[in-house]
């Protein structure tokens, strides 16, 4: 390459003063055309937003602009009061964070053996598991509850979260990962004594950040979000989690638009804030277990 | 030996998980799918009827028929979109992680509430689309009662929720690509639509086969922004197979039916990634 720009500088310097003013310009027309998608792409939520902070009868009346007319706080107070979305959304939490730990050091362990261990049968365990991906929930969810009925946990959090705690993407995810870290590392480790779990706990997981954290976030919004199964597996309004929750009052409730969208937003904010944060971790993580 | 104990004894949690909570359950809907379960009393095992009644029945091909042309109209466009805003936002542009996060949004929140903003924003009655097509003297859809619109807002809506994966995904492909590569292929005078045909694009290709896997794969899996959206309706407009699969098993109580036609979903969808991912290896092969 160096000899290449070495050939090329001199002769075509100003043909590359002329790219750099250019490329100023299509910058600008760049951002733009970004700007522009953005608005499209934000609408709904802002729509959502701006319903969510109306007045009830301004909406039937069609009165709505994209500003809204007056600030009505009673959407955000009728989602909260009138409906359950607090204790779902405790219900969803907890689910969430009990399944969110079994998940990722069940994807952990399984993701590292499969990369780095040489046994029988470890392809076939990895195709299984990969396998699994393409089965449409709604083939399991029979099945699923009468395994679960029979072991007396429908109407617990635990019929939730412990069939969920299998979770082929995570493992395929950080298999990938573990790919990438050299072996001479681990043998090191094992030389010095180590054990297979501790080379695993104080050799390869403080270097797995990024893939923890793509768990951490990519678990909590799966089972954050997570509908079909809850919606069998809980029978009690009082245990359903806000996906679920939100569905009912949807075909239910359908003249309270301004509750409706505040309980939506409220269910959004906890998914929003984690991925703000873990944003660069995020895109670290998957671009490290070479999904590109 | 031992090492192999060990392997299998830090495999177990997962083995254990996958077995009793996937693959048995997954055995069992086979299972149910050669009976005619209706989930209350015995159930008469009715061999392959399940699955004889599959080939005349007009709405699983309906249903079949509207799942391969949502997967046919809306993994190319993600695919298109999503690359070509990763390219807008390549260099380094003011608010890059904002935009990013941006597109990624929708992709992050659940379907239910995708689906009911998708709902709000084209409700027939009130939506703010029909009313700003009013406002502009263009033909409002009947959203909810046409099939036709009914279908085309669930794949605008689809859109909206998936296309932010492909963003991210072919960013971080494109932070690989040498830049340059790219500077070398603009020196020899190759136009920006060149560089990106026969430099970037060819790059790109292993995320493009992981991506369009993974959309495939999901689209066959659509489930609650259609069940919330639309219910399949109306008139089995945006009936998919899946949603098919739970009113039978579940609303009509056809257990055995509505298990025959996700075994169904499942096998093809299976075949199809085996067969693309013999493709993909084979064209490798050749580079």
């Amino acid at each position: 390459m160096s000899r290449v720009e070495s050939a090329v500088r001199p002769r075509d310097g100003l043909a590359v003063q002329h790219g750099r003013r250019a490329r100023a310009g299509s910058r600008r027309g760049r951002v733009a055309v970004l700007v522009a998608l953005s608005l499209v792409w934000l609408f709904p939520l802002y729509w959502m937003l701006v319903t969510a902070v109306s007045p009830r009868d301004d909406l039937a009346s069609g009165r709505v602009g994209v500003l809204p007319t007056s600030l009505d706080p009673g959407g955000f107070s009728r989602a909260l009061t009138q409906f359950p979305v607090l204790q779902w959304a405790q219900n969803s939490l907890a689910i969430a964070v009990v399944a969110v730990a079994i998940t990722v050091v069940v994807d952990v362990t399984a993701g590292y053996v499969l990369a780095k261990h040489r046994f029988p049968g470890r392809s076939v365990v990895f195709l299984l598991i990969v396998a699994t991906l393409m089965i449409p929930v709604q083939v399991l969810l029979v099945p699923q509850f009468d395994l679960v009925n029979s072991l007396g946990w429908v109407n617990s959090y635990w019929a939730v979260i412990v069939p969920r705690s299998a979770e082929a993407f995570g493992v395929f995810l950080a298999r990938q990962y573990f790919l990438s870290l050299p072996d001479e590392l681990l043998e090191a480790a094992q030389l010095d004594g180590a054990g297979q779990l501790r080379t695993l706990w104080s050799v390869v997981l403080p270097l797995s950040r990024p893939l923890v954290a793509v768990l951490l976030v990519m678990t909590f919004t799966y089972r954050w979000n997570e509908f079909a199964w809850p919606l069998v597996a809980l029978r009690d309004p009082d245990l359903y989690t806000l996906p679920v929750g939100l569905s009912f009052l949807q075909s239910q409730y359908t003249t309270d638009y301004p509750a409706l969208m505040a309980g939506a937003l409220v269910s959004i904010l906890p998914v929003l804030v984690l991925f703000g944060l873990a944003q660069r971790q995020f895109v670290a993580g998957i671009a490290r277990s070479g999904l590109k | 030996m031992r090492r192999w104990a060990t392997s299998y004894a830090m495999l177990a949690p997962a083995l254990l998980l996958f077995g009793v909570f996937v693959l048995y359950p997954l055995v069992g809907a086979v299972r149910i799918s050669l009976t005619d379960s209706t989930g209350i009393g015995r159930a008469r095992f009715v061999g392959l009827a399940n699955y004889t009644a599959m080939a005349s029945d007009p709405t699983f091909w309906r249903a079949a028929g509207n799942t391969v042309l949502l997967a046919a109209v809306s993994v190319p466009v993600s695919l298109v979109l999503g690359l070509g805003v990763a390219l807008l936002l390549r260099d380094r542009i003011p608010g890059g992680g904002l935009f990013r996060a941006v597109f990624l949004a929708p992709y992050v929140i659940s379907g239910v509430v995708v689906a009911m903003a998708g709902r709000w924003v084209f409700d027939q009655n009130v939506g703010i689309v029909d009313r700003v097509l009013a406002a502009v003297g263009a033909p409002q859809p009947d959203w909810q009662s046409d099939g036709t619109a009914a279908a085309v807002s669930v794949v605008l809506v689809l859109l909206w929720a998936r296309t932010g994966l492909a963003v991210v995904l072919y960013l971080s492909a494109l932070q690989g690509v040498d830049g340059d590569v790219l500077e070398a292929a603009e020196l020899d005078g190759a136009s920006p639509w060149q560089r990106l045909r026969d430099v970037v694009w060819p790059l790109l290709r292993p995320t493009t086969f992981f991506l369009t896997v993974m959309l495939v794969i999901e689209t066959f899996q659509v489930f609650d922004i259609v069940w919330v959206m639309t219910k399949g309706g109306p008139a089995g407009a945006t009936e998919l197979l899946v949603t098919y699969a739970y009113n039978q098993g579940f609303a009509a109580r056809r257990e055995g039916y509505g298990s025959a036609i996700g075994v169904v979903v499942f096998v093809v969808v299976l075949a199809a990634t085996a067969l693309w991912w013999r493709a993909q290896r084979a064209s490798e092969d050749e580079l």
